[in-house]
């Protein structure tokens, strides 16, 4: 059982206003950014420098890395920074949710496979973990063309009014309904 | 301390999209198909309630602008959300609710996370070859808002916290007003079709 959207969205509009009050606006894709640098920068070490001519104190042979003043930079040197560990606690959150979801009996095991698609391709899994995946591609690409998510954008910019997160909005929809009747179109 | 509040705030975020079912990829294509428009009212509430709380917050000296941090409006905007768009659908994860999903142990979120952070490498290398073209050109003002915020500069003037609030009262009333669904199953449209002279029958 999931919250009536009467308390749910009550409840996620006040995450959105104490994150910015405490901190700032709650964004996650730009932490894949980051991840991916940590990795490469991991593989290969020359990725993240130290540079005292940097605003951030750090710089990258990367150009998207480097703008700003390095700031992504930085916080690829600096894994244990606000934004990073906000969205690894992100996990915490899912995990306890699911664990204290208001149930009858004994908590069922999570169906790995969404209903729409076992409806519209069968029990497949691998055509499952292919569309997450291309999907996962297109999501993370767009968001960062977009300069944000649906978290980024859609909440937090559509919270503070930001023509950017109207913008943002509408073309996601634009795309994701069309889309969405196209490819699961079977119904029960 | 802004650990701590990483931690806790991260947290409460994660508990909140897995409780509205926002991690549940049946909920997401249920919304985006029209047919449970249950998350849409969710968050369309939401954004009203959080633009509201923020501006009140804000008039009464509680939130500092300072913590604003209003996008700028760009080509790119549109087209990556065009794109970002088609992933959400065909997947039925956003970054944010997909590593929620994994938190929650969904296998397919983990697969979605491989991706996603693909796609993000693919962006990252391709950025300098994108900077050279229109795409990053500012639209409608650059870091533009709605309403006055006292930070950016504003569409529509006047009192900022009035704009937002009469913004906040409509989201509310359109996330009340909304149906649960847009579209009927088609069990439901074909009955209808049998009963109507009108209506090529299948």
């Amino acid at each position: 059982m999931y919250w009536n959207w009467k308390i749910g969205g009550p409840l996620l509009g006040l995450t959105f206003v104490l994150a910015v009050a405490l901190m700032k606006p709650i964004g996650v894709s730009t932490q894949f950014v980051i991840l991916d640098a940590m990795i490469a920068d991991w593989i290969s070490p020359t990725v993240v420098v130290e540079d005292s001519a940097a605003a951030s104190g750090y710089a990258s042979s990367n150009a998207y890395l480097n703008k700003s003043g390095g700031k992504y930079a930085a916080e690829v040197a600096n894994p244990l920074n606000y934004s990073f560990v906000f969205v690894l606690s992100m996990v915490l959150g899912g995990l306890l949710g699911r664990r204290f979801q208001p149930r009858l009996g004994k908590q069922p095991k999570i169906r790995q496979l969404p209903a729409a698609h076992e409806l519209q391709f069968g029990h497949n899994t691998m055509q499952r973990y292919l569309l997450a995946f291309c999907g996962g591609v297109l999501v993370l690409w767009g968001a960062r063309l977009a300069g944000g998510c649906t978290s980024g954008h859609m909440m937090s910019g559509m919270m503070q009014t930001a023509i950017s997160g109207y913008l943002f909005a509408a073309a996601a929809f634009a795309t994701a309904v069309p889309t969405a009747m196209l490819i699961y179109r079977r119904e029960e | 301390m802004e650990l701590i509040l990483a931690i806790v705030l991260g947290t409460a975020f994660g508990f909140v999209l897995q409780r509205i079912g926002a991690a549940d990829p049946d909920k997401i294509i249920g919304m985006l198909r029209l047919t449970d428009l249950h998350l849409m009212k969710t968050i369309l509430c939401a954004v009203g309630v959080s633009s509201g709380l923020l501006f009140l917050g804000m008039a009464a000296g509680l939130i500092d602008s300072s913590h604003l941090s209003v996008k700028e409006s760009y080509t790119g905007v549109v087209v990556g959300g065009l794109v970002l768009g088609v992933g959400w659908a065909v997947s039925g994860f956003c970054p944010g609710t997909g590593v929620v999903a994994a938190g929650t142990g969904r296998r397919d979120a983990l697969v979605f996370i491989v991706g996603g952070l693909i796609g993000a490498g693919i962006f990252t290398v391709s950025y300098v070859a994108l900077k050279e073209t229109a795409i990053f050109d500012s639209l409608l003002g650059g870091k533009s808002t709605l309403a006055d915020t006292g930070a950016y500069p504003s569409l529509l003037t006047g009192n900022g916290t009035l704009v937002a609030v009469l913004v906040a009262v409509f989201l509310i009333g359109l996330s009340i007003a909304l149906p649960l669904r847009l579209r009927k199953r088609r069990a439901d449209s074909d009955e209808k079709r049998d009963n109507n002279p009108l209506m090529p029958r299948h």
